[in-house]
């Protein structure tokens, strides 16, 4: 059979996965909102424990960053991450990982210049920015009120 | 119906963010940055607050709460103590998340064997 180019790669478009974006959304969906559900209920126990409304919420980012770092130590979370893609990077989770898995992945090249620096090869970032961001915020409401 | 207004926001939350990785060429580094930012952002403007009262979980464990935590945590601050607390509010209310990531950062590289790439 004689096929151009251009003829066998439309075919292969053909017998691949005709929409790869909207299953990878599906993924994202669904295993982001498990994430979040499992939150709420890990948000309620702190609660139900006596714990007020801030503690709680603080409570269940450690619970949840815990938990993900396990998972992470496991090699669980990258095979989950492999389908879920966003679904298990966004959540507060996905930050865990990204500090538990350089952490442990470079933990051959020492546990200060491996492990240690390495794991803020992500959350060093998001710190920076996020940290960064909140003081510019807080100077604004010094100079121009309406905290 | 708590649980499901968090699965369905924290969901559509993961699926918009789907499409950030697939169209763009941002690595999960900017995505994360980025998210926290834009709590930041958005709970600056007023946005992200009511958004956390009506989807709790939801609205809280994407990072754009953890942006939310450091904005709010700034806020209270600058209102006890001005200028000291714009430097001091946002790391305080993120003590427990950065504190608990990096310590069981540490543990699991101490306890686990990384994966054998063979």
């Amino acid at each position: 059979m004689d096929v151009t180019p251009q003829e066998y790669t439309s075919m292969v478009q053909k017998q691949s996965d005709p929409s790869p974006m909207l299953r990878d959304m599906a993924w994202a969906f669904v295993v982001g909102g498990a994430i979040c559900t499992l939150g709420q209920a890990v948000l309620e126990f702190w609660k139900f424990t006596g714990l007020g409304q801030k503690d709680a919420a603080i409570a269940t980012s450690i619970t949840l960053i815990a938990l993900a770092a396990l998972l992470t130590g496991l090699h669980v979370y990258e095979k989950l991450a492999k389908h879920a893609g966003a679904g298990t990077l966004v959540p507060i989770t996905g930050f865990s990982n990204s500090v538990a898995s350089p952490a442990l992945e470079f933990k051959s090249e020492g546990l200060v210049l491996g492990t240690a620096a390495k794991m803020f090869i992500i959350a060093g970032p998001v710190l920076v920015y996020g940290i960064g961001a909140s003081i510019v915020y807080g100077i604004l409401l010094v100079l121009f009120g309406g905290y | 119906m708590q649980y499901v207004i968090a699965f369905v926001t924290g969901g559509i939350i993961c699926a918009l963010s789907q499409i950030l990785i697939d169209r763009t060429k941002l690595t999960p580094a900017r995505i994360l940055t980025a998210y926290v930012v834009a709590g930041v952002v958005l709970t600056a403007v007023g946005v992200y607050k009511p958004f956390v009262d009506f989807a709790g979980a939801g609205a809280t464990v994407p990072l754009l709460g953890f942006g939310y935590t450091l904005a709010e945590g700034v806020r209270s601050a600058v209102a006890q103590s001005g200028m000291l607390g714009a430097f001091t509010g946002g790391a305080q209310a993120a003590a427990g998340g950065i504190s608990a990531a990096v310590f069981f950062g540490l543990l699991t590289a101490l306890l686990f064997r990384p994966e054998d790439k063979s």
